[in-house]
Order: structure tokens, then C-alpha cells, then sequence
């Protein structure tokens, strides 16, 4: 299934450009139809497909030090790709690999709710309906039509704004050209982004910005041991964060471990 | 106790001749009762069959006529761009579909012809400015994502390999629409059994099995999920 000119859309996210403003969220409900409910102070009823993790160094002052971490999700690749966690448990089909872009898709018609997708995820990227979505006043005419709505009992989760890339392409069959450019297909958080903290594109691509930067000294990914081989990277220059991505021991220097995980290409 | 009982009743029933009796009542059996049967059965049978490929989707799908009776034929001789000169594609490559009333209004600001379909449609949208409400005989579910653009310039097919030979019809169909879907009964196809091939000319049918069927043939794998869902 998989041919030689399949992409590998990726994102980087400079953790030391986010400012945790949450841009890249508001982008992100407004963009993929994401529900929201009237009162939304219990977090883990929230659904969001990109969220912003603050996290600490556990220091009393003055040396305590903030950091803001947006988790879209990671579409991994597994430890063979196409084997991402999620993927690999779905009973009914609802999520597969899509080999041609390495984006994880998620089907709300197919799925039917048992959510061992939620249980297998390391992330914490797929969120549950539990209840069907109510837009506030006639907010339901702003909803993108590119989306589907998801109803109550089925999960949901970021898509790299699949259907930016559909649009894209279907401007690319008019003009007869096959390959997009970097600019053509990005995602909603990205552009949102005022910091220019995420940067996206196809991490195969030497042109992209992504490709060098996720080479980065700086760069990491989260829960890298699980060989969940994630696409999205993220950089930092502080060892305090970088420790935090990852069930590290108090005597391990993640920089110096050598992880022996293998990247596809 | 109740054990007791029992066996008291079982020896009273079994020395009384007179529960007996109705066992020597039965009728002795006919000798045209294994045809009686086998005719009621195949009665049952074909009934069933008839109501499931006949009555079934008579009552399944809701009968409506278009807005208009649109005339194909008479419009694809005076255009010059084939389908595409109302059925055309945006800048952006996505597919218009249906025209709106801009793109009749250069021709139909006034009736042409006495034909009494176009008068109304003069009548009735042009002069009050109202769009048509065209009936989509090839609409898909709302988490269908459907590209054009890939099909029609991508992979080079003609419109009349999916929508069927309808640019030399005189007259449109009767729309039917599925009373629990509310879904084209195009999408399902015509035939209910869904067995056997649409004849040249007609519609194909454009359920999900449908699309991967000549996804499989054509690019040899069905392909993934979001290449066709949103």
C-alpha cells in the first residue's frame, strides 16, 4: 500500500517560543467543530484535539520555572508503521494508518464508543463524547462543513486537519501538479500559532522546515521509549522539560541515553 | 410433601379411562393434506419474496419531482463546454455541482421559448431572485468527503461513468428518497437485491462498497479511511 512518494506529515513545536496563550486550541475548536459545553471547569469531561499541558520544575521560588506543552496527537507510527497504539486495538475499524501521509484517521460513523482507542493511547489525544454536541445560539451556522460533527458515544481526535490537505490536493488536480507545497496544507494550530512555535509539513521532505528542525540538538519526543515512534517533536533547551517527557530515573541524563529507536523514512 | 401429592395425582389420572378419551377424537389425517401444506407454504414463500423486491421498496422510498422538468439535451447542444459549462470547477478545485441561478440568469432573464416549464421557471425563481430547490439525486451522508477534482481531472473519468448517460435526457427522474435515510435512492442503486450489473447509461451506485470496489480495481488497494471520510 505504501508507495515512494508517500509523505510523513509532522509537526515541531519550540517549546521555548509557546507562550501557553492557547491560540493554537481556539484555532483548533473553530476549525474541526470541536463541542464545548457551558461550564467547562472539569477538565477531563473536556474534549480538545490540541491541548496546552503546563508543567513545572517543582522549584520553590526563585527558581521555579514554567513551561507550556500543546499536545495535538502524536500519530504515531508504532514500532512498524502503520502500528500506531490506538490502531492496533480499534475492534470496529473506526481508526486506521493512512500509509500515504502517515496521518492516524479516526471514522465517528464507524465508531462505536468501546474506547480501548482512549486505553491504548499514551497520550491522552482521544477524548469521548458523552454527550451530543450543543452549539450556543446559532453557532451551529458557523460549523465547517469540510468537518463532520461527531454525536454522543464516539471518540474524537485531532486529524492534522485532514481535510486541508483534501482541499489542497483537489487545487493541486486542477493546476495538474502532484506534489503540494509546504504552504498549501498546514494546520489550523500552526497558523494560528503567534509565536510561530509549531511548525508543520511533511518530515520526509528536505524542503521543509521540519525536516531540519526535528534533526535538531534540541529536538525530543514524548514517551520516546514506548516506541511509539511519534510525529510531532518537540524542542527545548531546558534538561528540565526534556526530562519531563519521559518516565526518566532521578540518576538518567536523557540526552545521553541512547534510545535505540529507530525513525521511519 | 408436595412430592406426595404429585404421585397421588399421577395415579388417580392414570386410572381414569376418561382423561383418555380425547386422544381417540383426532381425525384420522387426509390424504391431500401434504399438498394443502406444501401450496400454503409456497404461497407464504412468494408472497414474502414478492412484498421484499416489490412492495418493500415501493414503501421504502418517497416520490418527489424536481422543481423544474430540466431539459439536458436542449442545453448541452447550445453550450459550448460540454458538462463543465454549468457543472464547472472553482480556482480552488472544488466542484460547483449544481448551477445557481447567476449562471441561468445570462440566458433566462426572460423566457425563450413558449415552453411552459421554462416560463415557470421565470416565473417562479428568476423574476423573484429564489434559487432552485434542485433535488441531488447523488448527495452523500454528511461525513462524505467526495473529490471531483481527482476523478474527473486525476484519474481522466467522465462524468457519465458514475451519473450515467443523463446530458442527452429530455426529461429529469422522478427523485426517490429513502423514508428511514433520507438518502437518494440512487446512492443504494435500483435494484434492492443490489445483484447484477446497471445497464449502460444508468447511474451507478455510490454506496461505500461501491467506491472501494473501483478503488481496488483501478489503484489496487481500497484505499485508507479519510481518503473519502471527513
Amino acid at each position: 500500500m505504501k508507495d515512494k512518494n508517500a509523505k510523513r506529515y509532522g509537526m515541531v513545536i519550540d517549546l521555548d517560543k509557546c507562550t501557553g496563550c492557547g491560540s493554537c486550541m481556539v484555532g483548533c475548536y473553530s476549525e474541526n467543530n470541536v463541542p464545548f459545553k457551558a461550564d467547562e471547569t472539569n477538565k477531563l469531561d473536556s474534549i480538545n484535539w490540541i491541548r496546552v499541558y503546563k508543567i513545572t520544575n517543582n522549584k520553590t521560588y526563585p527558581n521555579t520555572e514554567v513551561c507550556y506543552l500543546p499536545m495535538p496527537c502524536m500519530q504515531c507510527d508504532g514500532a512498524h508503521e502503520g502500528h500506531s497504539p490506538c490502531v492496533s486495538v480499534c475492534p470496529a475499524v473506526a481508526t486506521d494508518y493512512d500509509y500515504d501521509t502517515g496521518i492516524v484517521s479516526q471514522i465517528y460513523t464507524r465508531c462505536f464508543g468501546c474506547r480501548y482507542c482512549m486505553a491504548a493511547c499514551p497520550y491522552h489525544a482521544r477524548k469521548f463524547n458523552w454527550w451530543d454536541p450543543v452549539w450556543p445560539a446559532d453557532m451551529e451556522k458557523y460549523l465547517s462543513p469540510n468537518v463532520s460533527p461527531r454525536m454522543r458515544g464516539v471518540v474524537e481526535k485531532c486529524s492534522f486537519c485532514f481535510h486541508r490537505y483534501q482541499l489542497a490536493r483537489d487545487k493541486a488536480y486542477l493546476e495538474k501538479r502532484e506534489e503540494l507545497e509546504e504552504n498549501e496544507y498546514q494546520t489550523a494550530c500552526a497558523e494560528a500559532c503567534p509565536t510561530g512555535a509549531i511548525t508543520f509539513g511533511d518530515l520526509n521532505n528536505k524542503h521543509h522546515a521540519v525536516y531540519k528542525l526535528k534533526n535538531s540538538p534540541r529536538a525530543f519526543r514524548l514517551l520516546e521509549r514506548l516506541n511509539t515512534n511519534p510525529k510531532v517533536y518537540y524542542l527545548t533547551s531546558k534538561s528540565w522539560v526534556r526530562k519531563a517527557g519521559d518516565n526518566y530515573l532521578a540518576h538518567e541524563e536523557p540526552t545521553k541515553i541512547k534510545n535505540n529507536i529507530k525513525e521511519h523514512h | 410433601m408436595s412430592t406426595d401429592q404429585n404421585q397421588t395425582v399421577s395415579t388417580e389420572a392414570a386410572t381414569d379411562p376418561v382423561n383418555h378419551e380425547p386422544e381417540t377424537n383426532d381425525s384420522p389425517p387426509s390424504k391431500s393434506s401434504g399438498w394443502a401444506v406444501f401450496l400454503f407454504f409456497m404461497i407464504g414463500f412468494v408472497g414474502s419474496i414478492l412484498s421484499g423486491w416489490i412492495l418493500f421498496p415501493e414503501l421504502l422510498y418517497s416520490k418527489k419531482d424536481q422543481p423544474i422538468d430540466f431539459n439536458h439535451a436542449v442545453h448541452l447542444d447550445v453550450v459550448s463546454d460540454d458538462c463543465e459549462s454549468c457543472h464547472y470547477f472553482r480556482d480552488d478545485g472544488s466542484f460547483a455541482g449544481m448551477p445557481d441561478l447567476s449562471s441561468c440568469i445570462d440566458c433566462h432573464e426572460e423566457a425563450q421559448t413558449d415552453d411552459p416549464e421554462e416560463i415557470k421557471f421565470v416565473d417562479e425563481y428568476v423574476t423573484p431572485d429564489i434559487e432552485v430547490p434542485w433535488l441531488n439525486h447523488s448527495k452523500q451522508p454528511d461525513c462524505v468527503f467526495f473529490s471531483h477534482s481527482a476523478h474527473v481531472i486525476g484519474a481522466d473519468m467522465s462524468c457519465e461513468s458514475c451519473h450515467g448517460d443523463i446530458g442527452t435526457s429530455e426529461h429529469t427522474r422522478v427523485y426517490e428518497e429513502n423514508r428511514l435515510t433520507g438518502y437518494s435512492r440512487d446512492i443504494w442503486g435500483y435494484s434492492i437485491s443490489r445483484l447484477g450489473k446497471p445497464e449502460a447509461g444508468e447511474p451507478k451506485p455510490m454506496k461505500m462498497n461501491d467506491c472501494a470496489k473501483c478503488h481496488k480495481e483501478e489503484t489496487g488497494h481500497k484505499g485508507a479511511c479519510f481518503q473519502c471520510h471527513k
